[in-house]
């Protein structure tokens, strides 16, 4: 009598039973892939508050820099095209995503090659994200001089004219230099004893509350590097182990692990989830560095 | 899972979503550049800091929720799945909204008092007289 309540603790009641041996599958959804879904709602939790830590400094700034000025270089091209590589960048993901949702729906019909197929297009494209923006940060970093601590990117916070340090107005072509409120600038650096130092500009502002007076063109906010490279490097050391993770069961799917499982490649569409919610995320890194 | 719909069907969702994304991300990004100036010089009301940059603020975060949800439910599947695991999805969710406001009215409230900010650092407030060592005489040294 003890022994059998130990062994089926609901033994009167066999629906109950059946769900402690885990027949019924709560919300009509693998364990594994409830448990992606909810990770997934904690990892959008975490984007998200970076996501509004950085709405929140941009409010508390008197400027920010202009993102369609920052990111403006392309590959190979001495030109000013401001936003076109990380549409490129963007396109690159939605068509990785694409493939990958291929390679579920060929997982459902149990076709090993077209798994494996539209797998490695989406490690592709995932690879190609990754060296876009390596490309992208080599050129901040390397060329342009944005840290975590320091950012050379700004914008005048009212009218001026530029001026030497001695408060003689910089000419060229003969001209004055005027600025407008808003404008965006780039501090060149250089480097001198191995450490990197910005230029020195100096402004006599011609109006707002500074209006009359010269003053030193400072750095743009400071966070925006660190909010940059925080925040997109998450993003990116998502897609990196998300590439990593496609290997994986690409290669399991190649050997053939899958098909003995018989439940249409499930492992895939796991994998599948965490890809979307990489694109996911990304629509939302787009449109707060870049558009808006 | 897309039981119910046939292989076709399904490819073409797929493309569907491919022609989707691809068109509203172009036109998200042409509207950033004309909003802003880069078309015609003229036009910048995307950066004008009042009512036709909210304007534009709104049209981008609107365009970019239309994107999560349509990856959401037909990339992801959600559309398919029972009503529990997208009300559990979806639901927390909306607590962002108040994180949202929250944080952005301590930003702008920060960044509206600045000036004040800085002159109460820079302040130099009269120290408080020494106290006497009422309790035990003679053994206050600070």
């Amino acid at each position: 009598m003890a022994d059998s309540s130990v062994t089926h603790g609901h033994g009167a009641h066999g629906e109950d039973q059946n769900l402690w041996d885990g027949a019924k599958e709560p919300m009509k959804a693998s364990y594994g892939k409830l448990m992606m879904w909810y990770f997934l709602v904690s990892d959008a939790f975490t984007f998200a508050g970076f996501l509004i830590a950085y709405g929140a400094l941009r409010f508390s700034s008197p400027t920010w820099p202009e993102p369609d000025f920052v990111f403006a270089s392309f590959p190979f091209v001495k030109a000013h095209w401001p936003l076109v590589f990380v549409t490129f960048m963007t396109f690159v993901l939605i068509f990785s995503s694409v493939t990958m949702v291929r390679a579920v729906q060929e997982g459902h019909r149990e076709n090993r090659r077209g798994v494996v197929f539209w797998m490695f297009l989406t490690i592709l494209g995932g690879a190609t994200f990754l060296g876009s923006q390596a490309y992208e940060w080599t050129t901040l970093i390397k060329y342009e001089n944005v840290s975590l601590e320091r950012n050379p990117f700004g914008r005048y916070i009212a009218d001026g004219e530029l001026v030497d340090a001695s408060g003689k107005p910089v000419l060229e072509n003969g001209a004055p230099v005027v600025v407008k409120k808003d404008d965006s600038y780039l501090l060149h650096g250089h480097e001198h004893d191995g450490k990197i130092e910005l230029e020195k500009k100096y402004i006599k502002y011609t109006s707002g509350t500074y209006a009359g007076q010269v003053q030193e063109v400072g750095q743009g906010p400071k966070a925006f590097g660190a909010l940059f490279f925080f925040i997109t490097g998450l993003h990116g050391f998502h897609v990196f182990s998300g590439v990593l993770f496609l290997t994986i069961i690409m290669l399991n799917a190649m050997s053939g692990l899958y098909v003995s499982r018989k439940n249409g490649y499930e492992m895939v569409e796991k994998i599948g989830l965490y890809w979307h919610f990489v694109d996911l995320v990304w629509v939302f890194v787009f449109l707060v560095f870049y558009l808006l | 899972m897309a039981g119910h719909q046939t292989y076709e069907e399904q490819k073409q969702l797929v493309f569907y979503g491919l022609k989707l994304l691809a068109v509203i991300t172009i036109v998200e990004v042409a509207f950033a550049l004309f909003a802003k100036g880069h078309i015609s010089p003229s036009i910048t009301f995307g950066k004008d800091g009042g009512f036709g940059q909210a304007l534009y603020m709104l049209a981008m975060v609107g365009a970019s929720v239309y994107k999560a949800y349509f990856i959401v439910f037909y990339f992801m599947h959600m559309a398919h799945e029972v009503r529990g695991l997208v009300l559990s999805v979806l639901l927390p969710t909306t607590l962002l909204i108040w994180a949202i406001i929250a944080f952005f009215q301590e930003g702008g409230s920060w960044g509206s008092r600045r000036e004040q900010i800085k002159e109460k650092n820079l302040e130099v407030v009269q120290p408080a007289p020494k106290p006497q060592g009422y309790i035990l005489p003679g053994t206050y040294n600070g």
